[in-house]
């Protein structure tokens, strides 16, 4: 294992945190804000409670989860079509480095940001709300699963991307109507029984499901369900990362 | 003993043939030794930059093998890349990044703990020691070059490759350079540097590989290579003009100038009878006078480019 070329990876992508402070940290915080205070207060204080959990409390898995896919998406794609947009990703492929430590370092970089994102817009929201998180380990396990996943999923992205508009526009197009569509900011309970039945194609549906009901026991599937949706996605990725470094898709000419 | 005498790259048929079916490397065999400095002359797109690039590991070889230190580039490729620095031609850097993280940055990458005490040795050396809390951006492309070359020296390699090293530099930088590749290849490292400009290959090289549509068309040592095709020449400027050569002198291989007032005499200079002393007897006895006489080595610009018309 070449571990000082993982830290130097590790730290290179966490350094360029520290450069966009308040493109990577402040940004999501504020937007989460005026999420609570849009939803969480002028709407939410029309719906008082969803299943025995206050509107504002019951919305917070769902945002943390909000941040968390678009964030995980953004750092690992960003983080891998940089090298390979300004012509450095020469001095990757000519490192005595193998493809899972690549990955180590670019996917340990993007999920450490996200997870610790997903805590501070946890804290803020405690602000807005009384916070109880009923099983913490399910808590910390899906927010592990998840950044992982999708961190994989924006690195794939990355990989596949060979101009900004490319980049852009999965999560753009695709991740963002599914969460939103996912049940963020209601059950599917509420919604006509047609599309309850389109929901249930919405994998990022089940995600917020799982996350939601580790916070206050609310699911709309059942936890294993959830869970074996996530594990199913990270297997994907991991395929999909293995066949890329196999074939050199992208990367190698 | 046998360990110092095994070549530090060995290329053998190695051929590469990119997705549309261009074929950039075509056969190629290529032994260098350790501690050589090995320039690659050759025309635009003639695969000098895809044979630097397959040995490193950043193009995949369609069919071939490459060993470096005995090892192969693919089965053993933390080995051989630890070996190795490579100096892009492109000025590819992270905008944002200092000097110092970035050069840090590629130390880790090669597998090198951190050395703070080396990485300062290698900015001074190169004269960017000010510039270490630079951000790349606010450098110049002559200093870029030179974190470029830092970057590359960062995990001490044996081998560096340095592929267009000197183009768009200053004269400064440019002597600079080819000091410390000299002073490199002191300390045992093994430089294979490509370019287009000859005359930095004639003042550094040990060995001349010429490049041509992919096939290396020749590799030799530089000494040889001048005095093999290198023409010396005898320029006669004479008292009156000639309208034509006497018939003689028709055995000399001699050239009558346009202007009549010139005789060129190409000859061997490695032979023991140049057929200078002749020469000079038989336009005495034609009773043709000059006034002045040089002599002149064609440079190694003039074999490339012969070299290269041939090839066509």
């Amino acid at each position: 294992m070449n571990r000082y070329a993982v830290a130097a990876i590790y730290k290179f992508e966490m350094a360029r945190m520290k450069r966009t402070i308040f493109q990577s940290i402040l940004s999501p915080v504020i937007s989460t804000s005026l999420y609570f205070i849009v939803f969480g207060s002028a709407i939410g204080s029309r719906i008082t409670e969803i299943d025995g959990v206050s509107y504002g409390a019951f919305i917070v898995p769902g945002l943390i989860m909000l941040s968390l896919l678009t964030q995980s998406i953004a750092n690992a794609s960003f983080g891998i079509y940089f090298p390979k947009f300004t012509g450095t990703i020469y001095e990757l492929l000519s490192a005595p480095v193998s493809y899972f430590e690549v990955l180590l370092g670019y996917v340990g970089a993007a999920a450490t940001k996200s997870i610790l994102l997903s805590f501070l817009i946890l804290a803020t929201a405690g602000l807005f709300v009384p916070l109880e998180i009923a099983h913490p380990w399910w808590m910390l396990l899906f927010l592990f699963m998840t950044a992982i996943s999708f961190c994989l999923f924006g690195f794939i992205i990355g990989i596949w991307a060979d101009n900004f508009e490319k980049l852009q526009i999965i999560p753009l197009l695709v991740i963002t109507p599914l969460v939103f569509l996912g049940g963020t900011f209601y059950s599917v309970n509420m919604l006509p029984p047609f599309w309850q039945t389109v929901t249930m194609f919405n994998p990022v549906f089940y995600l917020i499901s799982g996350f939601r009901w580790s916070f206050n026991e609310i699911a709309d599937v059942s936890v294993m369900i959830s869970l074996a949706v996530i594990s199913g996605f990270l297997a994907l990725c991991l395929l999909t990362v293995w066949w890329i470094f196999k074939t050199g898709y992208h990367i190698k000419q | 003993m046998s360990e110092i005498l095994q070549p530090i790259i060995q290329v053998t048929k190695l051929n590469k043939i990119y997705k549309g079916g261009f074929q950039a490397l075509d056969n190629i065999s290529l032994t260098i030794e350790q501690a050589e400095i090995l320039a690659l002359l050759g025309p635009n797109g003639a695969g000098k930059t895809t044979l630097i690039s397959t040995i490193c590991g950043i193009i995949d070889p369609s069919s071939g093998t490459i060993t470096v230190d005995g090892k192969d580039i693919i089965s053993g490729y933390r080995h051989t890349r630890e070996m190795i620095g490579l100096v892009p031609q492109e000025l590819t850097t992270d905008a944002f990044e200092t000097v110092w993280d970035t050069v840090s940055f590629s130390r880790g990458l090669f597998g090198k703990k951190p050395d703070p005490g080396y990485i300062e040795k290698v900015l001074k050396d190169l004269s960017l020691w000010e510039k270490k809390d630079n951000k790349m951006m606010e450098l110049s492309g002559g200093m870029k070059r030179r974190v470029l070359i830092a970057k590359a020296l960062s995990h001490e390699p044996r081998i560096l490759f340095l592929d267009e090293p000197t183009a768009g530099v200053d004269v400064e930088l440019r002597q600079d350079m080819w000091q410390l590749v000299k002073q490199l290849r002191e300390n045992g490292v093994t430089i294979i540097l490509t370019t287009h400009y000859i005359e930095e290959a004639e003042a550094i090289a040990d060995r001349i590989g010429v490049i041509k549509n992919g096939q290396l068309i020749l590799v030799e040592e530089k000494s040889t290579l001048m005095a093999k095709l290198g023409k010396k020449q005898l320029l006669l400027e004479l008292k009156q003009a000639l309208t034509e050569l006497p018939p003689e002198l028709e055995t000399f291989e001699l050239c009558l100038k346009e202007d009549g007032r010139h005789l060129v005499y190409t000859y061997d200079a490695t032979r023991e009878h140049t057929g200078i002393a002749s020469l000079m007897q038989h336009l005495s006895q034609a009773g043709i006078q000059f006034k002045d006489l040089k002599t002149d080595q064609s440079s190694l610009e003039d074999i490339f480019v012969s070299l290269v018309k041939e090839s066509i």
